[in-house]
């Protein structure tokens, strides 16, 4: 199994911390791991992706062009990233803020309506976590306790308090995500 | 027994100096390599082995410290970024020249000037040919990891003392940006000044040992002859390393008719278009450098006679395919395919390359 992820949305919206605790988590699920960010000039112009691969094998290159999987969070990573996802490779996104959907036929799409669930939760910085929800009910790659552990292994450890909240949105994650197509 | 954490290269490698036991790093912030300060800054290593860490006034002022320390038999370090490494490079000859054991790291970005701050491997004739004065050398080691660039720490001082050399870690942004799992090993205790003494007094500014000349470490000898010497010296190690110390990696070449020749980030994204070529039934193998310099030339000759033709991938305009003609002497074909200026290349466009270049060119 390798799973080639792209995460990519604005900065500040936890894109970075979450392919961290989805590759900490591989960690603790004894699978390689790479975590690749996009770093310098284009994070500071707003927007923020990471590479994140998960293998039973040694990981080749960190740095790719096309994806199995696009978590896309806002317009202007829909309009890079939707054509990069491989045929028959899937596509997560959160509608809030797109304006285009993504039109692509040859892949899977789903759907998380994850900014307006963090709002109703009353915390907005759970977003990130519920769009990892999302992404282990259509991936169960990962056993939710080594979620838990790789959680804690990207906390510092005076955060460890926020570890339940954190569970609890990625349990609504896997609740709310919505099939918009599979192949 | 080891422990298993998920680390930034640049991070992996501050950890790695404190756990090698290093007596101190002298550095100047500059990206993509800013988090081997900061970390070692957070580390506190002062508390944990005693460990120097100081932010110099310049990068100058970073590796004339290094070399002064060193002298004194101590294992120093320092870590910079291409333009930062430039600045070094006079003090790079000083040392090689007095043959102090020194260790640096250059996590390359893209150039020439201050060019920008992404992955580059353009610094590959500075580091490999010197890019300072006089005729010397230094060891070049190329991770390609996160773990690499944790493990050789302690590879890069063992070659540092057993030569008397310096020696150079070129890492690039993308290994330095980018987490991996990385296994840290147990912590090494730092030499005492008696253990010192007990290993390097004979070359070593130790203090003064009773019954023994003093020690002087200058690279200055304004006598020609002496000084042809002391050439004569520093070419036969110089020899003896390129004899006894290449380190490379190999992948899939035993039923080669391509290879693909890269180090770092770039060997990285050729084992992915080794993976993509091999599918579509091309038998192309990798190989990797690991020591840039001493140059796996031999290897590259052995292969040379047997294959069809060798793709010098590098983030760079084309610096290591000299090396690779050089040891080829015209045997097979030999072409360069990379992004550079920061930009780095897809696996699919190293395939691509492969069919344009080699294959069908």
């Amino acid at each position: 199994m390798t799973q080639e992820i792209i995460i990519a949305g604005f900065g500040g919206q936890g894109v970075l911390s979450m392919g961290k605790i989805m590759a900490y988590s591989g960690v603790m699920q004894d699978m390689e791991v790479s975590w690749m960010p996009s770093y310098g000039p284009e994070m500071r112009g707003g927007t923020a992706n990471v590479t994140v691969i998960l293998s039973d094998e040694r990981i080749s290159s960190p740095i790719l062009q096309i994806f199995d999987t696009a978590i896309i969070l806002n317009q202007q990573s829909m309009d890079k990233f939707e054509s990069k996802v491989k045929p028959g490779g899937t596509l997560i996104y959160d509608s809030n803020g797109i304006t285009h959907f993504p039109t692509r036929k040859d892949i899977n799409i789903f759907h998380i309506p994850a900014a307006k669930e963090a709002g109703r939760m009353g915390n907005i910085k759970t977003f990130n976590m519920i769009i990892l929800g999302g992404f282990l009910k259509i991936f169960p790659i990962m056993k939710m306790e080594n979620v838990i552990k790789g959680l804690k292994k990207s906390l510092p450890e005076r955060h460890h308090k926020l570890v339940p909240m954190n569970q609890d949105a990625i349990n609504r994650g896997m609740e709310i995500v919505e099939t918009v197509q599979t192949l | 027994m080891g422990e298993l954490r998920l680390m930034k290269g640049n991070e992996a490698i501050a950890e790695g100096f404190i756990r090698a036991g290093v007596d101190a790093y002298y550095g100047y912030p500059i990206t993509p390599q800013s988090e081997v300060m900061e970390y070692l800054m957070a580390e506190k290593p002062e508390e944990r082995t005693g460990m120097v860490v100081l932010q110099a006034e310049s990068e100058l002022a970073a590796i004339n410290m290094v070399y002064g320390a060193a002298c004194t038999g101590k294992k120093i370090v320092t870590s910079s970024s291409s333009p930062g490494i430039s600045l070094m490079q006079e003090s790079f000859s000083y040392i090689a020249g007095s043959e102090v054991p020194a260790v640096v790291l250059n996590v390359v970005r893209g150039g020439p000037g201050l060019g920008d701050i992404q992955p580059a491997q353009s610094d590959y004739f500075q580091s490999t040919k010197g890019g300072g004065h006089g005729d010397y050398r230094q060891i070049v080691l190329a991770p390609s990891s996160v773990q690499e660039m944790y493990d050789f720490v302690n590879l890069a001082f063992d070659l540092a003392f057993k030569y008397r050399i310096m020696v150079l870690i070129l890492s690039d942004g993308a290994i330095g940006q980018m987490m991996e799992k990385v296994m840290l090993d147990e912590q090494k205790p730092r030499l005492t000044n008696q253990e010192i003494k007990d290993r390097f007094d004979s070359w070593a500014l130790t203090g003064r040992t009773p019954g023994r000349e003093h020690n002087i470490i200058t690279s200055l000898d304004l006598d020609q002859e002496n000084l042809e010497r002391h050439n004569f010296h520093l070419q036969k190690k110089y020899k003896e390393i390129e004899e006894n110390e290449v380190i490379l990696e190999e992948v899939s070449l035993e039923d080669a008719e391509y290879v693909f020749m890269a180090y770092g980030t770039s060997a990285r994204i050729c084992h992915k278009a080794l993976q993509i070529a091999r599918k579509e039934g091309i038998k192309v193998g990798l190989l990797r450098p690991i020591t840039l310099w001493p140059f796996p030339e031999k290897k590259v000759k052995e292969l040379a006679s047997k294959v069809k033709g060798f793709l010098s991938v590098e983030m760079s305009a084309g610096q290591m395919i000299e090396d690779i003609r050089l040891a080829v002497e015209g045997k097979t074909k030999v072409a360069h395919f990379g992004r550079y200026g920061g930009v780095i290349h897809s696996p699919e466009e190293v395939v691509a390359a492969l069919k344009s270049k080699i294959i069908g060119g």
